[in-house]
């Protein structure tokens, strides 16, 4: 579902964000990607998300190199990625419902349609009946959830999310990762950027381990995610 | 796409375009009234001219010449004079008008009957009335045969009977450039001013058109909302141009008739037609969208740095 191979990124300010990295997900799999703050993490998620492109090496999404992607697929690409963030980007003077249902307006769902889609999109995340209300009346987590929701709503094949956790205490946070895992089980791919060591202990997933732009750890973490056992190992150098 | 989804799309975004504008009502007011300004001031001026040339349209084209010979020629004289300027090119028409039938006219036409039946005899002397070919009537040729006719012996004067006409079209038509220029340069201000407002408006919702890309909204999804308030601002502010022109032609039209007829002209005020109407909504609505149009792209692009 997603492979990097020795990407590299570096921004116009002349900050290297990542040096050859590689790794990949494979479709269906829950990953976390940590380590410390600027380490990487929001670079690898918005190369995925083809908010910037890598300055070296290749970054292949759903069988898509995106480096090569033209301008104008860039939209249709961008569909079968749900991206959750830490400040949600929620539009603030629109209502719940509006909101989860942006990405299915912009891809031209019929009405009655998009309408089934969000309430079942709010009902997965335990917000039914909040339709209506801004965001501003609902509590952080509930607006997180609201954010969750929005990715999910089109049922795209990956859910990317940075720090989704960020702005949570413990307990809130372990029923946001709860749900990602849901997600991940019917067979979504998920790659949740996170910083909390607690979260990937508990939910014991496969972990990869950013260090100053470099790939550090690749934790084979066991319990149900078997089918990573098969994932060949990445190396990253210099 | 299926073309209900796509319908369904636009009514959407003009729908919504309609509502952020009424929900700023002062804004969308100073913006309307400044568009609308612009639209009227070109078209006022081109209502002017059109009805200045309906006034004059009858005679404009007839510039014709009047030839008096001397007082001591002959009819049988100026009938030969007349056949032989018919030979020259670019003469359509020579009417001989004996003194005899121009003193009749001028009895009849100027009211001083019983003042001439005082005169002993006919003060008026023959004339040759002159058409021009109408390919021959430019300034240069009817110089040209002005001095011909001023040559011959038997000529006593040569009048150009509709120079001031020749003028009033020459006014006429350094109206219409300024009408033109009057045009160009106000819609270049609807551009910038639709143009500035639509920018402002981006900046204003960045973050929606952020998200919006973010989730896969292509470009023309962004923009076309924009589009369509570029596209009702042209709207309004034509609504309010011929609003402002129907108001102005109110006002005007009883002054201008009285003058009018003071000058014994046929000249009146007539409301904009349906051609200076058409005009001013399809040069709006062009305006509006093309302004929308260059601030939307050039400002929506920025905001995506991935594309």
């Amino acid at each position: 579902m997603i492979r990097f191979e020795r990407v590299s990124k570096r921004y116009p300010n002349g900050r290297e964000a990542l040096t050859h990295v590689s790794f990949r997900v494979e479709a269906g799999e829950m990953v976390f990607l940590t380590g410390r703050s600027g380490a990487g993490k929001s670079t690898v998620l918005k190369l995925i998300a083809l908010l910037e492109r890598p300055t070296r090496g290749t970054v292949t999404v759903n069988g898509k190199s995106t480096g090569s992607l033209k301008a104008r697929h860039i939209p249709a690409f961008r569909r079968q990625i749900g991206v959750v963030f830490q400040d949600h980007k929620l539009l603030a003077d629109r209502p719940v419902f509006d909101n989860v249902a942006l990405p299915l307006v912009v891809a031209g769902a019929p009405l009655k349609e998009a309408d089934r889609r969000v309430r079942a999109a709010l009902d997965q995340v335990g917000l039914l009946g909040k339709e209506r209300l801004l965001p501003a009346e609902l509590s952080v987590g509930e607006q997180q959830r609201v954010g969750i929701a929005r990715a999910v709503v089109s049922k795209p094949p990956l859910i990317i999310a940075d720090e989704p956790t960020g702005n949570l205490d413990p307990d809130l946070s372990l029923e946001v990762m709860r749900l990602f895992r849901r997600f991940s089980d019917v067979g979504v791919t998920v790659l949740v950027a996170t910083h909390d060591q607690h979260i990937v202990r508990d939910l014991a997933k496969r972990e990869i381990v950013l260090a100053s732009g470099e790939i550090q750890d690749l934790s084979q973490a066991d319990g149900n995610g078997g089918s990573a056992d098969s994932l060949p190992h990445v190396v990253a150098t210099r | 796409m299926r073309p209900g989804v796509f319908g369904a799309r636009h009514v959407q975004a003009l729908l919504g375009s309609c509502g952020r504008l009424a929900r700023n009502p002062l804004a969308t007011a100073l913006t309307l009234l400044v568009i609308g300004l612009a639209l009227a001031l070109p078209a006022a001026l081109g209502l002017f001219v059109i009805d200045a040339q309906a006034a004059t349209g009858g005679f404009g084209n007839a510039v014709d010449m009047s030839v008096y010979l001397k007082s001591g020629v002959s009819v049988a004289k100026a009938q030969q004079l007349a056949a032989s300027a018919r030979g020259r090119p670019g003469v359509a028409e020579v009417t001989v008008i004996p003194a005899d039938e121009g003193l009749r006219q001028f009895r009849k036409y100027s009211g001083f009957g019983a003042a001439l039946d005082a005169l002993e005899s006919n003060p008026l002397p023959n004339v040759l009335h002159v058409v021009p070919r109408a390919g021959a009537s430019g300034a240069a040729e009817l110089e040209s045969l002005r001095r011909y006719f001023a040559a011959w012996p038997e000529v006593d004067i040569v009048q150009l009977d509709t120079e001031w006409v020749q003028r009033f079209n020459a006014i006429l038509a350094l109206l219409r450039r300024l009408v033109l220029i009057a045009a160009v340069l106000l819609g270049a201000g609807v551009l910038a001013v639709v143009g500035n407002t639509i920018r402002l408006e981006i900046l204003h919702r960045r973050a929606e058109i952020e998200v919006t890309k973010l989730v896969g909204g292509s470009n023309a999804f962004v923009r076309r909302p924009f589009l369509y308030t570029g596209l009702l601002y042209g709207v309004g502010g034509a609504l309010l141009a011929s609003a402002i022109l129907e108001a102005a032609v109110l006002v005007l039209d009883p002054s201008v008739a009285t003058l009018a007829q003071l000058y014994g002209s046929r000249y009146a005020l007539r409301g904009p037609s349906g051609q200076v109407l058409a005009a001013v909504f399809g040069g709006g609505m062009a305006l509006g969208w093309l302004g929308a149009w260059i601030s939307a792209h050039r400002h929506l692009r920025s905001i995506d740095p991935g594309a």
